[in-house]
């Protein structure tokens, strides 16, 4: 198995997703599954093959670095669960 | 006179403009339909208020003789991936609880612009990752097909997935035409299981602004529809360029209704020989084939073609498709929007907020996603998936050197029931096989229903074009259409 429980525990915290630890080795399995099926790619030769990271034929548009929208504190505002003085509130994060 | 849910866009247009029936008419026997077929779990939310408002405002448009388009006043539903103003917005995920946006997606805009009635949000996959709606917070879609022989007889069967709510709205007849959007499947997929055209088109052809991200390099809208022509009609009203979306192709639409000459002599056909993989349901082989004598019988020429790298597109998507969903689903912490599950740190907040929101096929992407972008794996994983992607677009590449056009099935199988494949995720992404290479490439292609199967179940094939060339895939799209003449409805109509 090529992912291991404690491999979980760490992607699962940079991923900040809280898991259960009975949920450990069964999602270490499961993903385990995945990752070696995945590995078939390496029967493939890419030497020299560039890396594609967009479909599109294009270069991207520049625009002027200009003022288009704003003054809408209050609809940003309007889905977060909690707000405060026309500011997202989250718990303290300095002591 | 054809009942009203029966009808095709093409043909409500040109009822509404005869004046045998008003916009408002034609609405209102939709919301019946859609009252009536709550069972199929198709919608999140209904909105028949704002659908009965807009169907009154096209009224008075048509009254006048100036429609905004061939879509005013034509009923349609929303896939609730796409971000409408003043009404909840889930992807189907419990960690977008009560989000109601404050703007509305380009490319329902551009719908409403078009005078499009929406009658409603569907159901879909959880952020749209799966392949038979069985991943959502708002419970399971039901295929309004049943089989009428088999293993499956009398069983509930999945719609597909991930547009798995609009294509059954739209099989039943709830609403003409429906919203998709496709990232490895997800509009042809579904389509092919429910009977119905679905188109997805080149990328960069419909913007993605206020489109649930779930992989920004592969993500396209396109219509769902009854029919090849209503595609076309509602592709015209969806597509265009816009500067909110920097991958959006800026270039002028040409007129995709008039694509559907009916005339194919000449064009010549690519038939991938790495498509007829082992195994193989050989009804799906069968239907290929009479695919293969329609389109020669229009005057086309078969070219056999081949796509060597086509075993690797799987795999190859399931490294780019959760690397990009692992960074698109960061957004949702708690802090802006949708669900909050307190905790004693910002840290606490954040890990008991995406723990509680997210299901299960979600966070195993997102594991996977965040694995293959770690450090000592970035390159492993995801670099060589990138140079992979460069080779399965060569391979297509190559083969539209020597074809116009490629056939291939949509599926490689027809709609099973719900709960099968569901403990097994290969098997399900298998479900992909044919339709993810495309995605991988950016080309549009188009899944209609050819046939049905020995159970009684619709069976699709699909069309692949160049980039940008949705008029040649429409084209044959109709012939291949005219000769298949499937008229069959679910539920034996």
């Amino acid at each position: 198995m090529s992912i291991d429980r404690e491999t979980v525990q760490k992607i699962a915290y940079l991923a900040r997703i809280r898991v259960d630890d009975d949920q450990l080795d069964p999602l270490a399995g499961e993903i385990s599954g995945i990752i070696d099926w995945i590995e078939q790619l390496s029967e493939l030769d890419t030497n020299g093959v560039e890396p594609m990271a967009s479909v599109a034929a294009m270069t991207l548009p520049m625009r002027k670095d200009a003022v288009t929208d704003g003054n809408c504190r209050d609809g940003v505002l309007k889905n977060a669960p909690d707000s405060e003085d026309g500011f997202f509130a989250v718990p303290k994060v300095v002591e | 006179m054809t009942k009203l849910t029966s009808l095709s866009i093409a043909a409500a247009r040109d009822g509404l403009k005869k004046k045998e029936f008003s916009a408002s008419e034609l609405t209102e026997a939709h919301i019946v339909a859609m009252e009536g077929a709550r069972e199929l779990n198709a919608f999140i939310t209904e909105t028949p208020e704002i659908a009965l408002e807009r169907a009154r405002e096209s009224d008075v448009r048509l009254g006048k003789g100036s429609p905004l388009s061939a879509m005013d006043g034509i009923p349609i539903a929303i896939k609730d991936l796409f971000a409408t103003e003043g009404v909840l917005t889930t992807a189907a995920s419990h960690i977008l609880d009560g989000f109601t946006p404050t703007y509305e997606s380009t490319v329902s805009a551009n719908l409403r612009s078009a005078g499009a009635v929406m009658l409603g949000k569907t159901n879909l996959d959880e952020f749209a990752m799966g392949s038979a709606n069985i991943t959502s917070f708002y419970g399971n879609v039901k295929n309004p097909w049943k089989a009428t022989g088999g293993k499956n007889v009398g069983k509930d069967l999945v719609p597909g997935g991930s547009s798995g709510g609009s294509a059954a709205a739209v099989a039943s007849g709830i609403a003409m035409a429906a919203t998709g959007t496709d990232t490895g499947g997800s509009i042809r997929q579904p389509a092919s299981f429910t009977g119905i055209v679905g188109l997805k088109p080149t990328y960069g052809r419909c913007s993605r602004w206020g489109t649930v991200a779930f992989a920004s390099s592969l993500d396209q809208a396109g219509p769902m529809t009854k029919t090849v022509r209503d595609a076309a009609i509602m592709l015209q009203a969806m597509a265009g360029h816009d500067a909110k979306d920097s991958t959006s192709a800026d270039m002028a639409l040409p007129d995709f209704e008039s694509a559907l000459t009916g005339d194919i002599r000449g064009l010549k056909v690519g038939v991938p020989s790495e498509y007829r993989i082992d195994g193989i349901d050989p009804e799906i082989t069968a239907i290929w084939d009479r695919g293969i004598e329609w389109l020669k019988d229009a005057g086309a020429e078969i070219i056999e073609v081949s796509l060597p790298t086509t075993k690797y597109a799987l795999p190859t998507y399931y490294i780019v498709a959760p690397a990009e969903a692992s960074a698109n689903l960061a957004r949702y912490d708690g802090v802006r929007f949708g669900l909050r599950v307190p905790g004693e740190s910002l840290d606490d907040m954040y890990m008991n907020t995406r723990g509680a929101g997210f299901g299960a096929e979600v966070k195993r992407r997102i594991l996977i996603g965040t694995y293959v972008l770690s450090a000592g794996y970035y390159d492993a994983y995801y670099i060589k998936a990138q140079k992979v992607r460069t080779l399965i677009s060569e391979d297509f590449k190559k083969a539209f050197t020597s074809v116009d056009v490629l056939l291939t099935p949509t599926a490689p199988s027809a709609a099973f029931a719900i709960g099968e494949k569901q403990d097994d995720p290969i098997a399900m992404y298998l479900n992909d096989v044919f339709t993810v290479p495309t995605s991988l490439a950016g080309l549009p292609g188009i899944s209609l229903p050819a046939g049905l199967n020995n159970d009684g179940l619709p069976l699709g094939l699909q069309l692949i074009g160049r980039a940008f060339d949705e008029e040649t895939l429409l084209r044959v799209a109709g012939v291949l259409e005219t000769a298949a003449n499937f008229t069959h409805q679910p539920g034996g109509k």
